[in-house]
Protein backbone atom coordinates (compact mmCIF):
# COMPACT_ATOMS: atom_id res chain seq x y z
CA UNK A 1 0.00 0.00 0.00
CA UNK A 2 2.76 2.54 0.68
CA UNK A 3 5.94 1.50 -0.66
CA UNK A 4 9.39 4.00 -0.62
CA UNK A 5 12.33 2.65 -2.40
CA UNK A 6 16.36 3.89 -2.05
CA UNK A 7 14.44 7.35 -1.10
CA UNK A 8 17.98 9.96 -0.16
CA UNK A 9 16.97 13.17 0.96
CA UNK A 10 19.95 15.53 1.84
CA UNK A 11 19.53 19.00 3.60
CA UNK A 12 22.42 21.63 3.14
CA UNK A 13 22.96 22.72 7.18
CA UNK A 14 23.22 26.81 7.03
CA UNK A 15 26.94 25.84 7.78
CA UNK A 16 27.05 24.67 4.13
CA UNK A 17 27.70 20.95 4.83
CA UNK A 18 24.97 18.36 3.68
CA UNK A 19 23.11 16.67 6.03
CA UNK A 20 21.77 13.15 5.07
CA UNK A 21 18.65 12.67 6.41
CA UNK A 22 17.30 9.92 4.53
CA UNK A 23 19.98 7.43 3.40
CA UNK A 24 18.84 4.82 0.63
CA UNK A 25 15.35 4.40 2.76
CA UNK A 26 13.01 1.58 1.35
CA UNK A 27 9.85 0.65 3.67
CA UNK A 28 6.97 -1.19 2.77
CA UNK A 29 3.68 -1.28 3.93
CA UNK A 30 0.60 -3.33 3.61
CA UNK A 31 -3.09 -2.73 2.75
CA UNK A 32 -4.77 -2.76 6.39
CA UNK A 33 -1.64 -2.42 8.39
CA UNK A 34 -0.65 0.09 11.29
CA UNK A 35 3.60 0.59 10.81
CA UNK A 36 5.20 2.28 13.12
CA UNK A 37 8.76 4.20 12.56
CA UNK A 38 10.33 4.33 15.41
CA UNK A 39 13.61 6.29 15.64
CA UNK A 40 15.46 9.23 18.44
CA UNK A 41 15.40 12.69 17.51
CA UNK A 42 17.15 14.02 14.46
CA UNK A 43 16.91 10.28 12.69
CA UNK A 44 14.96 11.71 10.01
CA UNK A 45 11.83 10.43 11.18
CA UNK A 46 9.67 13.49 10.14
CA UNK A 47 11.50 13.80 6.38
CA UNK A 48 10.27 10.49 5.91
CA UNK A 49 6.85 10.92 6.35
CA UNK A 50 6.88 14.31 4.46
CA UNK A 51 8.53 12.77 1.81
CA UNK A 52 6.00 10.23 1.35
CA UNK A 53 3.15 12.89 0.63
CA UNK A 54 5.93 14.65 -1.20
CA UNK A 55 5.59 17.56 0.92
CA UNK A 56 9.28 17.15 0.66
CA UNK A 57 10.54 16.17 -2.66
CA UNK A 58 13.19 13.51 -2.46
CA UNK A 59 16.60 13.67 -4.50
CA UNK A 60 15.81 10.03 -5.87
CA UNK A 61 14.09 6.96 -5.45
CA UNK A 62 10.21 6.36 -5.53
CA UNK A 63 7.20 6.78 -3.54
CA UNK A 64 4.04 4.53 -4.75
CA UNK A 65 0.69 4.85 -2.41
CA UNK A 66 -2.25 2.98 -2.88
CA UNK A 67 -0.72 1.66 -6.51
CA UNK A 68 0.22 5.60 -7.58
CA UNK A 69 4.12 6.48 -8.21
CA UNK A 70 3.75 9.90 -6.71
CA UNK A 71 7.38 10.77 -7.18
CA UNK A 72 6.62 10.64 -11.01
CA UNK A 73 3.37 13.05 -11.03
CA UNK A 74 3.01 16.14 -12.31
CA UNK A 75 1.93 18.72 -9.33
CA UNK A 76 -2.48 18.48 -10.49
CA UNK A 77 -2.05 15.18 -10.02
CA UNK A 78 -0.09 15.23 -6.84
CA UNK A 79 -2.41 17.08 -5.46
CA UNK A 80 -5.45 15.11 -6.86
CA UNK A 81 -3.74 12.03 -5.06
CA UNK A 82 -2.61 13.99 -1.86
CA UNK A 83 -6.36 14.33 -0.69
CA UNK A 84 -6.21 10.45 -0.71
CA UNK A 85 -3.32 10.58 2.05
CA UNK A 86 -4.31 11.87 4.91
CA UNK A 87 -2.29 13.30 7.14
CA UNK A 88 -2.26 14.60 11.16
CA UNK A 89 0.61 16.65 12.87
CA UNK A 90 2.50 17.08 16.32
CA UNK A 91 1.44 20.41 16.69
CA UNK A 92 -2.26 19.80 14.96
CA UNK A 93 -1.79 22.37 12.82
CA UNK A 94 -5.42 23.80 12.66
CA UNK A 95 -6.29 27.06 11.42
CA UNK A 96 -7.42 29.33 14.41
CA UNK A 97 -9.66 31.38 11.98
CA UNK A 98 -12.14 27.93 11.99
CA UNK A 99 -14.34 26.12 13.87
CA UNK A 100 -13.84 22.59 14.37
CA UNK A 101 -16.58 22.22 11.45
CA UNK A 102 -15.03 24.86 9.34
CA UNK A 103 -11.10 22.88 9.57
CA UNK A 104 -12.55 19.56 8.75
CA UNK A 105 -14.80 21.25 6.17
CA UNK A 106 -11.32 22.77 4.75
CA UNK A 107 -10.38 19.18 3.25
CA UNK A 108 -13.86 19.06 1.24
CA UNK A 109 -13.99 22.56 0.30
CA UNK A 110 -10.60 21.62 -1.22
CA UNK A 111 -11.77 18.51 -2.84
CA UNK A 112 -14.90 20.71 -4.61
CA UNK A 113 -17.73 19.33 -2.50
CA UNK A 114 -20.87 21.34 -2.35
CA UNK A 115 -21.38 23.05 0.92
CA UNK A 116 -24.46 21.13 2.29
CA UNK A 117 -22.87 17.69 1.20
CA UNK A 118 -19.53 19.39 3.25
CA UNK A 119 -21.83 20.10 6.45
CA UNK A 120 -23.02 16.28 6.23
CA UNK A 121 -19.98 14.87 5.92
CA UNK A 122 -18.32 16.88 8.78
CA UNK A 123 -21.44 15.97 11.41
CA UNK A 124 -20.37 12.31 10.30
CA UNK A 125 -16.74 12.24 10.59
CA UNK A 126 -16.83 14.46 14.00
CA UNK A 127 -19.38 12.07 15.23
CA UNK A 128 -17.07 9.04 14.22
CA UNK A 129 -13.75 10.90 16.49
CA UNK A 130 -16.12 11.55 19.24
CA UNK A 131 -16.62 15.96 18.91
CA UNK A 132 -20.07 15.43 17.21
CA UNK A 133 -21.16 17.91 20.26
CA UNK A 134 -17.46 19.99 19.53
CA UNK A 135 -18.19 21.45 15.88
CA UNK A 136 -19.10 25.14 16.74
CA UNK A 137 -15.66 25.49 18.77
CA UNK A 138 -12.88 26.77 17.97
CA UNK A 139 -9.46 25.54 18.27
CA UNK A 140 -8.60 27.95 21.09
CA UNK A 141 -11.45 26.56 22.90
CA UNK A 142 -10.12 22.86 22.86
CA UNK A 143 -8.00 21.11 24.61
CA UNK A 144 -4.64 19.16 23.34
CA UNK A 145 -6.54 15.64 22.36
CA UNK A 146 -9.58 17.25 21.59
CA UNK A 147 -7.36 19.67 18.76
CA UNK A 148 -6.20 16.40 17.33
CA UNK A 149 -9.16 14.83 17.36
CA UNK A 150 -10.17 17.42 15.05
CA UNK A 151 -6.68 16.42 13.11
CA UNK A 152 -7.48 13.22 12.81
CA UNK A 153 -11.68 14.18 11.48
CA UNK A 154 -9.64 16.61 9.07
CA UNK A 155 -7.23 14.10 7.98
CA UNK A 156 -9.76 11.51 7.30
CA UNK A 157 -12.79 14.05 6.02
CA UNK A 158 -12.11 13.16 2.69
CA UNK A 159 -11.98 9.23 2.77
CA UNK A 160 -8.53 8.83 2.57
CA UNK A 161 -6.97 5.40 1.91
CA UNK A 162 -3.80 6.53 3.98
CA UNK A 163 -2.98 7.75 6.97
CA UNK A 164 0.03 9.43 7.88
CA UNK A 165 0.59 10.82 11.26
CA UNK A 166 4.21 12.30 12.89
CA UNK A 167 4.23 12.61 16.47
CA UNK A 168 0.32 12.56 16.26
CA UNK A 169 0.92 11.90 20.33
CA UNK A 170 3.78 13.88 21.77
CA UNK A 171 2.63 17.01 22.57
CA UNK A 172 -0.19 15.19 24.26
CA UNK A 173 -0.68 13.26 28.15
CA UNK A 174 -0.46 9.50 28.65
CA UNK A 175 -3.87 9.38 29.02
CA UNK A 176 -4.77 11.41 26.23
CA UNK A 177 -2.10 9.72 23.66
CA UNK A 178 -3.94 6.19 25.09
CA UNK A 179 -7.35 7.41 23.92
CA UNK A 180 -5.66 8.84 20.83
CA UNK A 181 -3.86 5.92 19.38
CA UNK A 182 -7.14 3.75 20.48
CA UNK A 183 -9.27 6.35 18.21
CA UNK A 184 -6.18 5.34 15.51
CA UNK A 185 -6.57 1.71 15.81
CA UNK A 186 -10.54 1.63 16.06
CA UNK A 187 -10.74 3.44 12.97
CA UNK A 188 -8.04 1.70 10.93
CA UNK A 189 -10.21 -1.58 11.61
CA UNK A 190 -13.44 0.51 10.77
CA UNK A 191 -12.44 1.72 7.72
CA UNK A 192 -10.01 -0.58 6.65
CA UNK A 193 -7.12 2.53 7.16
CA UNK A 194 -3.59 2.16 6.22
CA UNK A 195 -1.73 4.05 8.73
CA UNK A 196 1.74 4.93 8.98
CA UNK A 197 2.77 6.43 12.25
CA UNK A 198 6.29 8.18 13.94
CA UNK A 199 7.16 8.12 16.91
CA UNK A 200 10.11 8.30 19.23
CA UNK A 201 8.01 6.10 22.05
CA UNK A 202 7.86 2.20 22.04
CA UNK A 203 4.57 2.37 24.00
CA UNK A 204 2.79 3.69 21.17
CA UNK A 205 4.53 1.00 18.87
CA UNK A 206 3.63 -1.65 21.53
CA UNK A 207 0.12 -0.28 21.86
CA UNK A 208 -1.49 -0.56 18.03
CA UNK A 209 1.40 -1.49 16.14
CA UNK A 210 1.35 -4.47 13.93
CA UNK A 211 4.59 -4.01 11.84
CA UNK A 212 7.30 -1.71 12.86
CA UNK A 213 10.76 -0.22 11.18
CA UNK A 214 14.01 0.94 13.56
CA UNK A 215 15.07 4.39 11.91
CA UNK A 216 18.64 5.66 12.69
CA UNK A 217 20.86 8.60 11.25
CA UNK A 218 18.81 8.47 7.69
CA UNK A 219 18.61 4.46 7.59
CA UNK A 220 16.15 1.56 8.51
CA UNK A 221 17.95 -1.00 10.52
CA UNK A 222 15.38 -3.17 10.95
CA UNK A 223 11.58 -3.29 9.39
CA UNK A 224 8.98 -5.92 9.70
CA UNK A 225 6.08 -7.43 11.59
CA UNK A 226 6.29 -6.69 15.27
CA UNK A 227 5.82 -10.34 16.21
CA UNK A 228 8.77 -12.03 13.61
CA UNK A 229 10.95 -8.93 14.30
CA UNK A 230 10.73 -10.33 17.98
CA UNK A 231 11.66 -13.44 17.13
CA UNK A 232 14.64 -12.38 15.31
CA UNK A 233 17.87 -12.98 16.86
CA UNK A 234 19.78 -9.96 18.07
CA UNK A 235 17.17 -7.56 16.76
CA UNK A 236 17.62 -4.75 18.45
CA UNK A 237 13.63 -3.83 18.49
CA UNK A 238 13.15 -6.99 20.24
CA UNK A 239 15.89 -5.54 22.99
CA UNK A 240 14.32 -1.92 23.30
CA UNK A 241 10.90 -3.73 23.53
CA UNK A 242 11.80 -6.22 26.24
CA UNK A 243 14.12 -4.47 28.26
CA UNK A 244 16.24 -7.01 30.60
CA UNK A 245 18.51 -4.48 32.26
CA UNK A 246 22.23 -4.92 32.67
CA UNK A 247 24.27 -8.03 32.38
CA UNK A 248 25.16 -9.60 36.71
CA UNK A 249 29.06 -9.34 37.27
CA UNK A 250 31.27 -12.18 37.10
CA UNK A 251 31.53 -14.46 34.43
CA UNK A 252 31.47 -18.30 36.30
CA UNK A 253 28.26 -19.01 34.86
CA UNK A 254 26.11 -19.36 31.78
CA UNK A 255 23.44 -16.58 30.93
CA UNK A 256 20.95 -16.96 28.27
CA UNK A 257 18.05 -14.26 26.39
CA UNK A 258 15.18 -17.21 25.51
CA UNK A 259 12.85 -15.08 23.22
CA UNK A 260 9.06 -16.35 23.55
CA UNK A 261 6.51 -15.68 21.04
CA UNK A 262 3.26 -17.40 19.97
CA UNK A 263 2.47 -20.70 21.39
CA UNK A 264 5.95 -21.08 23.02
CA UNK A 265 4.61 -18.04 25.55
CA UNK A 266 2.15 -20.54 27.30
CA UNK A 267 4.76 -23.70 28.11
CA UNK A 268 5.99 -24.14 31.59
CA UNK A 269 9.82 -23.91 30.30
CA UNK A 270 11.39 -22.84 32.84
CA UNK A 271 10.49 -25.36 35.47
CA UNK A 272 11.19 -28.24 32.41
CA UNK A 273 14.48 -26.82 32.49
CA UNK A 274 14.84 -27.37 35.91
CA UNK A 275 13.57 -30.80 36.22
CA UNK A 276 14.92 -32.37 33.30
CA UNK A 277 18.97 -31.44 33.72
CA UNK A 278 18.57 -30.51 37.45
CA UNK A 279 19.52 -27.28 37.23
CA UNK A 280 18.66 -24.41 39.98
CA UNK A 281 18.13 -21.57 37.43
CA UNK A 282 17.47 -18.07 38.26
CA UNK A 283 15.49 -15.22 36.27
CA UNK A 284 17.34 -12.60 35.85
CA UNK A 285 14.86 -10.56 34.04
CA UNK A 286 11.83 -10.69 32.27
CA UNK A 287 9.47 -8.73 30.22
CA UNK A 288 6.23 -9.66 28.51
CA UNK A 289 4.20 -8.28 26.04
CA UNK A 290 0.85 -8.71 24.34
CA UNK A 291 1.59 -7.87 20.50
CA UNK A 292 -1.14 -8.56 18.03
CA UNK A 293 -3.41 -10.65 20.32
CA UNK A 294 0.14 -12.27 20.66
CA UNK A 295 1.65 -13.22 24.24
CA UNK A 296 5.68 -12.93 23.31
CA UNK A 297 8.25 -11.59 25.77
CA UNK A 298 12.09 -12.39 26.84
CA UNK A 299 13.40 -13.89 30.20
CA UNK A 300 17.12 -14.14 30.66
CA UNK A 301 18.26 -17.21 32.72
CA UNK A 302 21.43 -17.71 34.46
CA UNK A 303 22.37 -21.26 34.66
CA UNK A 304 25.01 -22.43 37.17
CA UNK A 305 26.97 -25.58 37.37
CA UNK A 306 29.44 -27.13 34.02
CA UNK A 307 28.98 -25.75 31.05
CA UNK A 308 28.68 -29.42 29.17
CA UNK A 309 25.44 -29.91 30.69
CA UNK A 310 24.65 -26.07 29.83
CA UNK A 311 25.14 -26.90 26.12
CA UNK A 312 22.54 -29.96 26.21
CA UNK A 313 20.11 -27.47 28.07
CA UNK A 314 20.75 -24.70 25.04
CA UNK A 315 20.16 -27.95 22.43
CA UNK A 316 17.00 -28.57 24.11
CA UNK A 317 15.43 -25.64 24.20
CA UNK A 318 16.03 -24.73 20.59
CA UNK A 319 14.79 -27.98 19.59
CA UNK A 320 11.33 -26.48 21.07
CA UNK A 321 11.63 -23.68 19.14
CA UNK A 322 12.50 -20.80 21.35
CA UNK A 323 14.78 -18.30 20.47
CA UNK A 324 18.22 -18.51 22.64
CA UNK A 325 20.86 -16.46 22.85
CA UNK A 326 24.07 -16.89 24.63
CA UNK A 327 24.75 -14.06 26.40
CA UNK A 328 27.67 -15.22 28.28
CA UNK A 329 29.74 -18.42 28.46
CA UNK A 330 27.41 -21.54 27.65
CA UNK A 331 27.94 -23.28 24.09
CA UNK A 332 31.82 -22.44 23.65
CA UNK B 1 -8.85 89.04 10.80
CA UNK B 2 -12.31 86.74 12.13
CA UNK B 3 -14.49 87.62 14.53
CA UNK B 4 -15.50 84.97 17.13
CA UNK B 5 -18.63 86.87 18.22
CA UNK B 6 -19.97 87.11 14.44
CA UNK B 7 -23.25 85.94 15.04
CA UNK B 8 -22.40 83.78 11.31
CA UNK B 9 -18.88 82.51 12.90
CA UNK B 10 -19.87 79.00 14.68
CA UNK B 11 -22.76 78.41 11.86
CA UNK B 12 -19.62 78.63 9.05
CA UNK B 13 -17.57 77.19 11.56
CA UNK B 14 -19.22 74.00 11.76
CA UNK B 15 -20.17 74.26 8.02
CA UNK B 16 -16.80 74.49 7.19
CA UNK B 17 -15.49 71.24 9.67
CA UNK B 18 -18.43 69.17 7.73
CA UNK B 19 -17.74 69.70 4.37
CA UNK B 20 -13.75 69.35 5.52
CA UNK B 21 -14.95 66.15 7.01
CA UNK B 22 -16.86 64.91 4.42
CA UNK B 23 -13.96 65.38 2.08
CA UNK B 24 -11.22 63.82 4.06
CA UNK B 25 -13.85 60.68 4.49
CA UNK B 26 -13.94 60.58 0.66
CA UNK B 27 -10.33 60.46 0.05
CA UNK B 28 -9.44 57.88 2.78
CA UNK B 29 -12.28 55.95 1.71
CA UNK B 30 -11.23 55.95 -2.03
CA UNK B 31 -7.33 55.35 -1.53
CA UNK B 32 -8.18 52.38 0.84
CA UNK B 33 -10.08 50.72 -1.79
CA UNK B 34 -7.40 51.48 -4.45
CA UNK B 35 -4.79 50.20 -1.63
CA UNK B 36 -6.22 47.00 -0.33
CA UNK B 37 -6.95 46.17 -3.86
CA UNK B 38 -3.27 46.79 -4.76
CA UNK B 39 -1.89 46.56 -1.29
CA UNK B 40 -3.29 42.80 -0.31
CA UNK B 41 -1.83 41.36 -3.87
CA UNK B 42 1.96 42.86 -3.05
CA UNK B 43 2.46 42.05 0.13
CA UNK B 44 1.18 38.37 -0.70
CA UNK B 45 3.42 38.26 -3.77
CA UNK B 46 6.21 39.55 -1.01
CA UNK B 47 5.52 36.55 0.68
CA UNK B 48 5.23 34.10 -1.01
CA UNK B 49 8.05 34.48 -3.94
CA UNK B 50 10.63 34.84 -0.70
CA UNK B 51 12.92 31.80 -0.79
CA UNK B 52 11.06 28.89 0.88
CA UNK B 53 7.84 30.51 -0.18
CA UNK B 54 4.23 28.87 -1.78
CA UNK B 55 5.18 30.70 -5.38
CA UNK B 56 9.13 30.46 -4.94
CA UNK B 57 9.11 28.97 -8.34
CA UNK B 58 6.32 30.63 -10.39
CA UNK B 59 5.80 28.94 -13.64
CA UNK B 60 9.02 26.58 -12.64
CA UNK B 61 11.29 28.98 -12.20
CA UNK B 62 13.04 30.56 -9.28
CA UNK B 63 14.81 33.32 -11.32
CA UNK B 64 11.22 34.69 -11.51
CA UNK B 65 10.48 34.12 -8.09
CA UNK B 66 12.94 36.19 -7.08
CA UNK B 67 12.86 38.91 -9.51
CA UNK B 68 9.72 39.58 -8.95
CA UNK B 69 10.21 39.80 -5.10
CA UNK B 70 13.17 42.20 -5.86
CA UNK B 71 11.15 44.42 -7.59
CA UNK B 72 8.28 44.58 -5.33
CA UNK B 73 10.72 45.27 -2.37
CA UNK B 74 12.27 47.77 -4.04
CA UNK B 75 8.97 49.26 -5.47
CA UNK B 76 7.59 49.44 -1.96
CA UNK B 77 10.84 51.04 -0.88
CA UNK B 78 11.04 53.98 -2.90
CA UNK B 79 7.41 54.52 -2.21
CA UNK B 80 8.12 54.49 1.35
CA UNK B 81 11.03 56.63 1.17
CA UNK B 82 9.86 59.68 -0.90
CA UNK B 83 8.29 62.36 1.30
CA UNK B 84 4.58 62.94 0.95
CA UNK B 85 4.76 66.26 -0.63
CA UNK B 86 7.14 65.54 -3.43
CA UNK B 87 5.44 62.63 -4.39
CA UNK B 88 2.14 64.27 -4.62
CA UNK B 89 3.83 66.97 -7.02
CA UNK B 90 5.67 64.56 -8.84
CA UNK B 91 2.45 62.07 -9.61
CA UNK B 92 0.78 65.35 -11.07
CA UNK B 93 1.46 64.00 -14.29
CA UNK B 94 0.73 60.55 -13.43
CA UNK B 95 -2.70 61.80 -11.72
CA UNK B 96 -3.71 63.80 -15.06
CA UNK B 97 -3.47 60.81 -16.97
CA UNK B 98 -5.19 58.42 -15.17
CA UNK B 99 -8.64 60.87 -14.66
CA UNK B 100 -7.61 63.56 -16.80
CA UNK B 101 -7.24 66.44 -13.88
CA UNK B 102 -4.49 66.80 -10.66
CA UNK B 103 -6.75 69.11 -9.02
CA UNK B 104 -9.65 68.39 -6.20
CA UNK B 105 -10.64 65.65 -3.70
CA UNK B 106 -11.20 62.78 -6.47
CA UNK B 107 -7.87 63.82 -8.13
CA UNK B 108 -5.76 63.15 -4.64
CA UNK B 109 -7.16 59.83 -4.24
CA UNK B 110 -4.19 59.12 -7.00
CA UNK B 111 -1.18 60.30 -4.51
CA UNK B 112 -2.62 58.74 -1.55
CA UNK B 113 -2.99 55.63 -3.03
CA UNK B 114 0.22 55.19 -4.28
CA UNK B 115 1.91 56.59 -1.02
CA UNK B 116 -0.46 54.10 1.06
CA UNK B 117 -0.19 50.84 -1.38
CA UNK B 118 3.63 50.44 -0.42
CA UNK B 119 2.82 50.75 3.45
CA UNK B 120 0.04 48.22 3.45
CA UNK B 121 1.51 45.95 1.52
CA UNK B 122 4.61 45.52 4.10
CA UNK B 123 1.82 45.71 6.96
CA UNK B 124 0.23 42.51 4.72
CA UNK B 125 3.68 40.63 4.65
CA UNK B 126 4.32 41.08 8.51
CA UNK B 127 0.90 39.93 8.81
CA UNK B 128 1.31 36.63 6.32
CA UNK B 129 4.79 35.80 8.15
CA UNK B 130 3.28 35.67 11.16
CA UNK B 131 1.40 32.33 10.01
CA UNK B 132 2.45 29.07 11.14
CA UNK B 133 4.27 27.49 7.88
CA UNK B 134 2.25 23.96 9.64
CA UNK B 135 -0.67 25.51 9.00
CA UNK B 136 0.91 25.95 5.19
CA UNK B 137 1.89 21.98 5.13
CA UNK B 138 -1.21 21.52 6.44
CA UNK B 139 -3.19 23.03 3.45
CA UNK B 140 -0.91 20.87 1.27
CA UNK B 141 -1.30 17.06 2.81
CA UNK B 142 -5.13 18.09 1.91
CA UNK B 143 -4.07 18.35 -1.71
CA UNK B 144 -4.90 22.47 -1.67
CA UNK B 145 -3.64 24.08 -4.54
CA UNK B 146 -1.40 27.59 -4.13
CA UNK B 147 -4.68 29.82 -4.49
CA UNK B 148 -6.24 27.82 -2.10
CA UNK B 149 -3.91 28.20 0.44
CA UNK B 150 -3.46 31.65 -0.24
CA UNK B 151 -7.06 32.23 0.10
CA UNK B 152 -8.15 29.97 2.34
CA UNK B 153 -5.42 29.37 4.83
CA UNK B 154 -2.97 32.17 4.61
CA UNK B 155 -4.98 35.50 4.09
CA UNK B 156 -7.47 34.06 6.75
CA UNK B 157 -5.33 33.26 9.31
CA UNK B 158 -3.53 36.50 9.12
CA UNK B 159 -6.78 38.32 8.64
CA UNK B 160 -6.75 40.05 12.24
CA UNK B 161 -3.51 41.05 11.90
CA UNK B 162 -4.26 42.77 8.38
CA UNK B 163 -7.24 44.38 9.80
CA UNK B 164 -4.69 46.30 12.35
CA UNK B 165 -2.36 47.22 9.71
CA UNK B 166 -5.38 48.20 7.96
CA UNK B 167 -6.16 50.77 10.48
CA UNK B 168 -2.81 51.88 11.10
CA UNK B 169 -2.95 52.29 7.18
CA UNK B 170 -5.86 54.15 7.48
CA UNK B 171 -4.26 56.96 9.80
CA UNK B 172 -1.76 57.47 7.85
CA UNK B 173 -3.70 58.24 4.94
CA UNK B 174 -5.80 60.94 7.47
CA UNK B 175 -2.55 61.86 7.69
CA UNK B 176 -1.54 62.53 4.42
CA UNK B 177 -4.70 63.93 3.60
CA UNK B 178 -4.01 67.35 5.45
CA UNK B 179 -1.45 67.92 2.91
CA UNK B 180 -3.47 67.74 -0.21
CA UNK B 181 -5.03 71.06 -0.02
CA UNK B 182 -1.82 71.53 -1.98
CA UNK B 183 -3.94 70.02 -4.85
CA UNK B 184 -7.27 71.84 -4.13
CA UNK B 185 -8.80 68.41 -2.73
CA UNK B 186 -10.25 70.44 0.73
CA UNK B 187 -10.77 68.32 3.88
CA UNK B 188 -9.84 68.78 7.40
CA UNK B 189 -6.28 69.85 7.04
CA UNK B 190 -7.08 72.32 4.66
CA UNK B 191 -9.53 73.61 7.28
CA UNK B 192 -6.96 73.94 9.93
CA UNK B 193 -4.61 75.57 6.82
CA UNK B 194 -6.88 77.79 5.40
CA UNK B 195 -8.71 79.39 8.44
CA UNK B 196 -6.09 78.54 11.62
CA UNK B 197 -2.54 79.34 9.44
CA UNK B 198 -4.10 81.59 7.40
CA UNK B 199 -6.94 83.76 9.31
CA UNK B 200 -5.17 83.07 12.83
CA UNK B 201 -8.72 81.31 13.90
CA UNK B 202 -7.78 79.25 17.28
CA UNK B 203 -11.69 77.51 17.18
CA UNK B 204 -11.03 76.26 13.65
CA UNK B 205 -8.06 74.26 14.44
CA UNK B 206 -8.81 73.24 18.06
CA UNK B 207 -11.83 71.68 15.84
CA UNK B 208 -10.42 69.66 13.24
CA UNK B 209 -7.67 68.46 16.23
CA UNK B 210 -10.86 67.49 18.13
CA UNK B 211 -12.18 65.92 14.89
CA UNK B 212 -9.82 64.30 13.93
CA UNK B 213 -8.87 62.78 17.22
CA UNK B 214 -12.51 61.27 17.86
CA UNK B 215 -12.04 59.96 14.10
CA UNK B 216 -8.52 58.18 14.53
CA UNK B 217 -9.94 57.05 17.76
CA UNK B 218 -13.18 55.61 16.73
CA UNK B 219 -11.15 53.84 13.78
CA UNK B 220 -8.98 51.88 16.21
CA UNK B 221 -11.36 51.07 18.15
CA UNK B 222 -12.96 49.49 15.85
CA UNK B 223 -10.51 47.67 13.93
CA UNK B 224 -9.31 46.34 17.55
CA UNK B 225 -12.46 45.06 17.92
CA UNK B 226 -12.93 43.64 15.02
CA UNK B 227 -9.16 42.18 14.88
CA UNK B 228 -9.74 41.03 18.73
CA UNK B 229 -13.19 38.60 17.26
CA UNK B 230 -11.44 37.45 13.81
CA UNK B 231 -8.29 36.25 15.81
CA UNK B 232 -10.81 33.60 17.94
CA UNK B 233 -8.10 33.45 20.47
CA UNK B 234 -8.82 32.93 24.46
CA UNK B 235 -8.76 36.27 26.25
CA UNK B 236 -5.44 37.31 27.31
CA UNK B 237 -3.29 35.96 24.26
CA UNK B 238 -1.22 39.02 22.99
CA UNK B 239 -2.07 40.64 19.11
CA UNK B 240 0.43 40.56 16.73
CA UNK B 241 2.69 43.07 18.07
CA UNK B 242 4.30 43.55 15.20
CA UNK B 243 1.67 45.36 13.68
CA UNK B 244 1.36 47.41 16.66
CA UNK B 245 4.69 48.56 17.01
CA UNK B 246 5.31 49.25 13.52
CA UNK B 247 4.31 52.61 13.28
CA UNK B 248 3.05 55.45 10.62
CA UNK B 249 5.53 56.23 7.57
CA UNK B 250 7.44 59.33 7.33
CA UNK B 251 5.58 62.20 6.06
N1 LIG C 1 14.84 21.85 6.29
C1 LIG C 1 15.98 21.31 6.76
N2 LIG C 1 17.18 21.89 6.50
C2 LIG C 1 18.32 21.35 6.96
N3 LIG C 1 18.39 20.24 7.69
C3 LIG C 1 17.26 19.61 8.00
C4 LIG C 1 15.99 20.11 7.56
N4 LIG C 1 15.01 19.29 8.01
C5 LIG C 1 15.64 18.32 8.70
N5 LIG C 1 16.98 18.50 8.70
C6 LIG C 1 17.98 17.62 9.33
O1 LIG C 1 17.70 16.30 8.92
C7 LIG C 1 17.83 15.41 10.02
C8 LIG C 1 16.55 14.64 10.23
O2 LIG C 1 15.55 15.53 10.69
P1 LIG C 1 14.07 15.07 11.03
O3 LIG C 1 13.27 16.29 11.31
O4 LIG C 1 13.57 14.18 9.95
O5 LIG C 1 14.28 14.23 12.36
P2 LIG C 1 13.20 13.53 13.28
O6 LIG C 1 13.54 12.10 13.35
O7 LIG C 1 11.83 13.88 12.84
O8 LIG C 1 13.49 14.20 14.69
P3 LIG C 1 12.47 14.63 15.84
O9 LIG C 1 12.10 13.40 16.59
O10 LIG C 1 13.29 15.56 16.68
O11 LIG C 1 11.31 15.30 15.19
C9 LIG C 1 18.27 16.25 11.20
O12 LIG C 1 19.67 16.16 11.30
C10 LIG C 1 17.86 17.63 10.83
O13 LIG C 1 18.71 18.57 11.41
MG1 LIG D 1 10.17 15.01 13.69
Amino acid sequence: MITASHVVKTYTAPDGTPVRALDDVSLNVDRGQIFGVLGQSGAGKSTLIRTLNLLERPDSGTVTINGEELTALSDNELRAARRRIGMVFQHFNLLGSRTARGNVELALEVAGMAAAERRRRSDEILDLVGLGSRAESYPAQLSGGQKQRVGIARALAAKPAVLLSDEATSALDPETTASILDLIKGISTELGLTVLLITHEMDVVKRICDGVALIEDGRILEQGGLVDLVSTPGSRLARQLFPLGPLPEGDADTVLDITFSGGSADRPVISQLARRYDLDVSILGASIEHLGGKQAGRTRLELPGPAAIHRDAIAGLRAQGLLVEVVRGGAE
Amino acid sequence: MIDMNAPQFWPELFEVLWVGLLQTLQMVAGSLFFTIVIGLPLGVLLVTTERGGLLERPFGSRALGSTINKVIDFVVNLGRSVPFIILMIALIPFTRLLIGRFIGTDAAIVPLSVVAIPFFARMVEIALKEVDGGLIEAGQSLGASNWQIIRKVLVPEALSSIVLGTSTTITSIINFSAMAGVVAAGGLGDVAIRYGYQRYSWPHIVAVIIVLFALVMVLQGLASLLSRRLAHRRSGERMSRAIQLAGGPES
